[in-house]
């Protein structure tokens, strides 16, 4: 499997996406300065990674999201390629039009590091094929602004063609209370495309694929997507 | 050419940080304030000399950039 990743000015998770990219599809993905406006010829993944892009100046993600490399990631997302934003990299994509809503500042109005329970909600896609339907994992989380929000038809279309892809949860899969670390709607921790193609989700699956940094329940969607591009 | 750009949230859209502010006028004594929320100004400075020309094209960079206008709304004011 071919990947990019993409480097934006205040990036700072692409040595966690490189590794953990690395380490489970056995190749070393390319880097992609965000002021190209090509990806590499081939690639089956663009991974945007976690960070604080520009700071997070205007909001988190906008002006990222009007970078030059954006409308390569737009036409390889309509060509079918997979895209996938992490944190920052969500936060991008939802301002570029990519996926729908936006992420607002954290209910508790706090920056929140912790570890946090994921529901897989579905596993019939390219990400997560790898996991057990109902399956609940265990990921880091580290965001301020991470309260996934959208107007009620959006939230309706969404949820009707089971774009949710992960749920915030406890350690049981009960929902709502503590167990939602920002006050996302319908506890909501990731989306897909209407083709299930472009994934955005705020944890970092891509820290947890060594049990030496406290487990490996992020190797699942990378071990998913490794095997979707070999079967493609 | 001078122009101000005052970008509001929608209502019905939760601001915790306007929230916050509110408890912390209220913390301060300050009495009588019913509610808070915060948005943004932007100050722009412009080579046009059209109002026209200028209103279309700030609206232009609202769309653009300035503004989500899933969450915000926007009012250009021309100085």
């Amino acid at each position: 499997m071919k990947a990019a990743v993409i480097l934006f000015p205040g990036s700072n998770r692409e040595q966690d996406a490189i590794r953990a990219l690395e380490k489970i599809t056995g190749k070393i993905p390319s880097i992609v300065w965000h002021g190209e406006h090509a990806l590499p010829a081939g690639i089956d993944l663009a991974v945007l990674p976690g960070g604080f892009s520009y700071g997070d100046y205007l909001r988190c993600g906008a002006i990222a999201a009007r970078a030059p490399i954006m409308d390569a990631v737009r036409a390889h997302a309509q060509r079918g390629g997979l895209v996938l934003g992490i944190c920052n990299g969500f936060q991008i994509l939802v301002e570029a039009g990519l996926l729908p809503g936006v992420l607002m500042r954290n209910a508790n109005l706090r920056f929140i590091c912790r570890m946090q329970h994921l529901t897989v909600e579905r596993v019939e896609t390219p990400f997560t094929s790898q996991y057990a339907k109902g399956q609940i994992i265990k990921v880091a989380i580290a965001h301020g602004e991470g309260n996934y929000i959208a107007d009620l038809e959006t939230i309706a279309r969404v949820e009707g063609e089971g774009r949710v892809a992960f749920r915030y949860c406890d350690a049981r899969g009960g929902r709502g209370g503590d167990a939602n670390p920002n006050g996302s709607v319908n506890d909501i921790a990731g989306i897909y495309s209407q083709r299930f193609n472009v994934l955005g989700l705020m944890p970092h699956p891509e820290n947890l694929i060594d049990p030496l940094l406290g487990g490996t329940d992020g190797a699942g969607l990378f071990e998913s997507v490794a095997r979707f591009t070999k079967a493609a | 050419m001078k122009a101000q750009v005052v970008v509001t949230l929608k209502s019905g859209i939760l601001d915790p940080q306007g929230k916050a502010i509110e408890g912390a006028l209220k913390s301060l004594g300050i009495d009588g304030i019913g509610s808070v929320r915060q948005g943004k100004i932007f100050e722009i400075e412009l080579a046009a000399n059209d109002r026209t020309a200028a209103e279309r094209l700030l609206r232009d960079a609202c769309e653009k950039l300035l503004v989500n206008q899933i969450v915000e709304n926007f009012q250009v004011e021309i100085l």
